[in-house]
């Protein structure tokens, strides 16, 4: 059985480092995010996806040609989960929200007379140019709402310094996320942000477990250096974060493995979520309190607490 | 903490049991559950159509066509006053938003007479009370006339509030399984559809606004008619629904419109069983129609279908019956769809789609394989994993675990809350969270344990002391899932649903459950064995 009792690990002997190695990825998420950008699903960028199933493989490259012939713009074709799956993606025509609608007869038309074999027809989205536009800024706003949420509930459950110690280490996860759509340039589509939200949510919940038990050392411990009482908080919740972080991983896992094609991309956000989100509670959040002066005199303002 | 009263013990096990009821009739099929007894309750899981197959569409009324409309009706009443008055006026113009013209003079009188045309006038353009509904602005010589905002806000929300009623009547006449349809902020109808995959023909049927005029055509001018130059004052040039380089020049005072209608049906024409759509009015119709074509036997009308003449009979008699039938070289499906368009009624304004999700039936049951196969699989992992860490403590927490999960089925069905695939991913989510305020609680009354506590008291303390922590723990995530369930449709609403849900029931369970499982073992633990095995 694995011990993590009791554990005396120096977290913030290697703070800066850390803090280097975060920056860095941070850097990098918006090196990629301003390079390659993020590859949008037509939630926010509008067009057509149609998801087929046919009996027989089919030759991608051939059918691609195919349906590129009807000057429809560009048409992707991608395999999805399987050889007879695949994912046809139009792009959004220009002349309003009534042409789009067209796109899908013309290609299932189309389809019909290219490939011989039945075709069944599994997903149809069609997303016009002013709900994709909606879409990509409630997106924005969601985010940027649940963050500036966090940062309200935890000044006022903690102390200013909490507060802004826990939204540089969402916005670090948030930022990594982004990033690594850009980098792997998955489809960036209306799951994801749910995604995102959800790791805002996931990051906040591992971050408060840490800075509950510094609040409550900061009151047992008065004369302890802040590094060591920083130390002494992460050790003690450390059991907790990883077997937390485990059982929600492996929950994860398996939605990945077994879950389906149609939301890998949104598991894959929630995994990557809660790696970050446990590293920078444990690397970012914790340490950056060793900077931001938190105030020891906790018990003044209410003489006897309840804890004890 | 740990003791608790026997009433204490009773409600919190009849919440569970309560909970455990309502999942329950997820696991039968409808047949079963139609010969249980009648005191077990047999709401399902409301799957969303992401899982049961279906489609999903969003329309957009057109607004602008709305106020465009009322404008061009506006139009040649204030013509009227202008030349009644003698009133020299030039450039006259409609903008999508408003009538302009130039006067030389524009008396303070006529200004009210025209005011007063929104008043007087109730034909056109819609009522309100006894104030006028146009407001005129002047800049030098050029008069602006427009609605006043009150008016074009209740003018749209009267056409949605009537698409709405129409794009109902519409579809409940193809007679699509359990279809709903719903007003979604000032100007925008969501459909969902139950069990339609490919929503091709009722897309047909809504984008059409079906209005049907009868006018009569023409005939002051001879005109080419591949290619007529212009129209004379009053009348306009509309295609030819079967052949579109045939154009007709038809008067536009309309003799009879669609909402005389009473009845469409599609038949057959009996002599050359050509399908057609035999139609009905009503009395006020019927009068209006005998009326003109009594004046105008031996000339040609149209029958008008959004502005492309579907016919153009020539009367041969006076019409007095109220019933005629029109044909046009549709076949029976198309004249079944335009008898059900007539019967419906006409949209205010053209509906615009928006967005379009369809998910097929086999999409559908896939993901609902693949989403309990991985829930099961997490479960399972879930499961050992904490027994393998905690022991006995772990074994309580996995009870507490798959009560959880009933606890959270039991809520969506007694909410009859949907299910979507984002939604299974909530709960999946949900195995490997909830055991958190579990965890949580267990590394406290193990430290407590270390620091020498008894079992009794550090089961005590512990509970005390990780309180404050789940709840501030929990809270953040349930604030993420709110903003998610408002900011969010479809699908990913319900991951917000099963999400906020999950929170709940895990927080209830290891405040209430586990402590009443861990309050009966720390009892009955004899005094030497205090001392839970921990691995120190």
């Amino acid at each position: 059985m694995i011990d993590i009792a009791n554990t005396k690990i120096n977290f913030l002997k290697s703070r800066i480092i850390t803090f280097i190695f975060s920056s860095i990825l941070v850097v990098l998420s918006f090196g990629a995010f301003f390079v390659s950008g993020l590859n949008f699903g037509i939630d926010f960028k509008g067009g057509t996806l149609i998801e087929i199933e046919t009996e027989n493989e089919i030759e991608i490259a051939g059918l691609r040609d195919n349906l590129n012939t009807l000057s429809l713009g560009d048409v992707q074709v991608q395999e999805f989960g399987s050889k007879n799956n695949l994912l046809i993606r139009v792009e959004q025509q220009s002349g309003g929200d009534q042409i789009q609608q067209n796109v899908v007869e013309i290609v299932k038309n189309s389809l019909d007379s290219y490939l011989s074999s039945e075709v069944n027809f599994r997903r149809t989205e069609v997303v016009g140019p002013k709900v994709s536009g909606e879409l990509i800024q409630s997106g924005a706003i969601a985010i940027l709402a649940a963050v500036f949420a966090m940062l309200i509930y935890i000044w006022f459950r903690f102390e200013w310094q909490f507060s802004l110690g826990a939204v540089v280490a969402l916005i670090h996860d948030v930022i990594l996320t982004i990033g690594v759509f850009s980098i792997t340039q998955l489809e960036f589509n209306l799951p994801i942000i749910a995604a995102i939200l959800t790791i805002v949510g996931y990051s906040m919940n591992d971050t408060v477990v840490v800075y509950d038990r510094v609040r409550e050392n900061l009151r047992k411990h008065r004369s302890k250096n802040i590094i060591d009482l920083l130390n002494l908080s992460i050790n003690e919740t450390l059991s907790r974060t990883i077997v937390t972080s485990v059982t929600t991983l492996l929950a994860l896992l398996s939605l990945f493995i077994f879950g389906g094609e149609v939301i890998k991309g949104f598991t894959f956000a929630m995994i990557w979520g809660v790696v970050v989100g446990t590293y920078s509670s444990i690397f970012v959040a914790a340490p950056l309190l060793n900077y931001l002066d938190v105030k020891r005199e906790w018990n003044t303002t209410s003489a006897v607490d309840s804890t004890r | 903490m740990i003791y608790f009263s026997n009433t204490k013990i009773l409600s919190i096990l009849l919440v569970i049991f309560i909970a455990l009821m309502f999942a329950v009739p997820n696991f039968f099929s409808k047949d079963q559950l139609n010969s249980f007894p009648s005191f077990i309750p047999k709401q399902q899981v409301n799957l969303g159509l992401d899982l049961q197959g279906g489609s999903h569409l969003l329309l957009e009324v057109d607004t602008v066509e709305i106020i465009k409309e009322r404008l061009e009706n506006l139009n040649s009443d204030v013509r009227r006053v202008l030349k009644k008055n003698n009133i020299q006026y030039s450039n006259f113009k409609n903008t999508e938003d408003n009538l302009k013209f130039v006067v030389e003079e524009f008396p303070a009188e006529i200004q009210k007479e025209i005011l007063e045309i929104s008043v007087s006038n109730s034909q056109n353009i819609l009522q309100m009370g006894d104030q006028t509904n146009l407001v005129i602005t002047r800049d030098e010589n050029q008069v602006f006339i427009s609605f006043t905002d009150e008016f074009i806000k209740l003018a749209v929300s009267n056409a949605v509030a009537q698409s709405l009623e129409i794009v109902r009547r519409r579809i409940d006449e193809l007679g699509t399984r359990e279809p709903s349809i719903q007003r979604q902020g000032s100007s925008r109808i969501i459909i969902q559809l139950p069990g339609i995959d490919d929503p091709d023909r009722i897309k047909a049927l809504l984008g059409q606004t079906a209005k049907l005029t009868f006018q009569l055509v023409d005939t002051s001018t001879n005109y080419d008619p591949l290619n007529p130059k212009k129209a004379p004052v009053g009348s306009e040039i509309l295609p030819s629904d079967t052949d579109n380089s045939f154009k007709y020049i038809v008067k536009k005072r309309v003799m009879v419109g669609g909402e005389n209608l009473v009845d469409a049906q599609p038949g057959f024409d009996p002599q050359t069983n050509e399908p057609i759509v035999s139609f009905r009015f009503d009395r006020l119709g019927a009068s209006k129609f005998g009326r003109v074509t009594q004046q105008n036997v031996g000339k040609p009308f149209a029958i008008i279908l959004d502005d492309t003449v579907i016919s153009a009979p020539v009367i041969r008699e006076a019409i007095l019956g109220g019933s005629g039938q029109i044909s046009g070289g549709f076949d029976s499906e198309e004249a079944n769809d335009l008898a059900i368009l007539l019967r419906a009624g006409a949209l205010p304004a053209p509906l615009i789609i928006l967005e379009e999700r369809s998910v097929g039936p086999d999409l559908g049951a896939d993901s609902i394989e693949a989403g309990q196969y991985a829930a099961i699989i997490g479960f399972v992992a879930v499961i050992i994993f904490m027994m393998f860490i905690y022991r006995y403590f772990g074994f309580l927490a996995d009870i507490a675990l798959i009560i959880n999960l009933f606890m959270v089925l039991g809520i969506l069905s007694l909410f009859q809350a949907t299910l979507t695939l984002p939604g299974i991913a909530g709960i999946i989510l949900t195995i490997g969270m909830a055991v958190d305020a579990n965890v949580l609680i267990f590394e406290r009354v193990k430290e407590e344990i270390r620091s020498g506590s008894k079992m009794i008291n550090a089961v005590e303390n512990g509970y005390k002391r990780a309180l404050s922590t789940i709840l501030d723990a929990n809270i953040t995530t349930l604030i993420a899932a709110v903003i998610l369930f408002f900011m969010a449709s479809g699908p990913v609403r319900g991951f917000s649903i099963t999400l906020a849900i999950g929170i709940f029931t895990s927080v209830f369970t290891a405040f209430t459950f586990t402590r009443l499982l861990i309050s009966i073992y720390a009892k009955s633990l004899k005094p030497s064995l205090v001392g839970m095995k921990i691995n120190d």
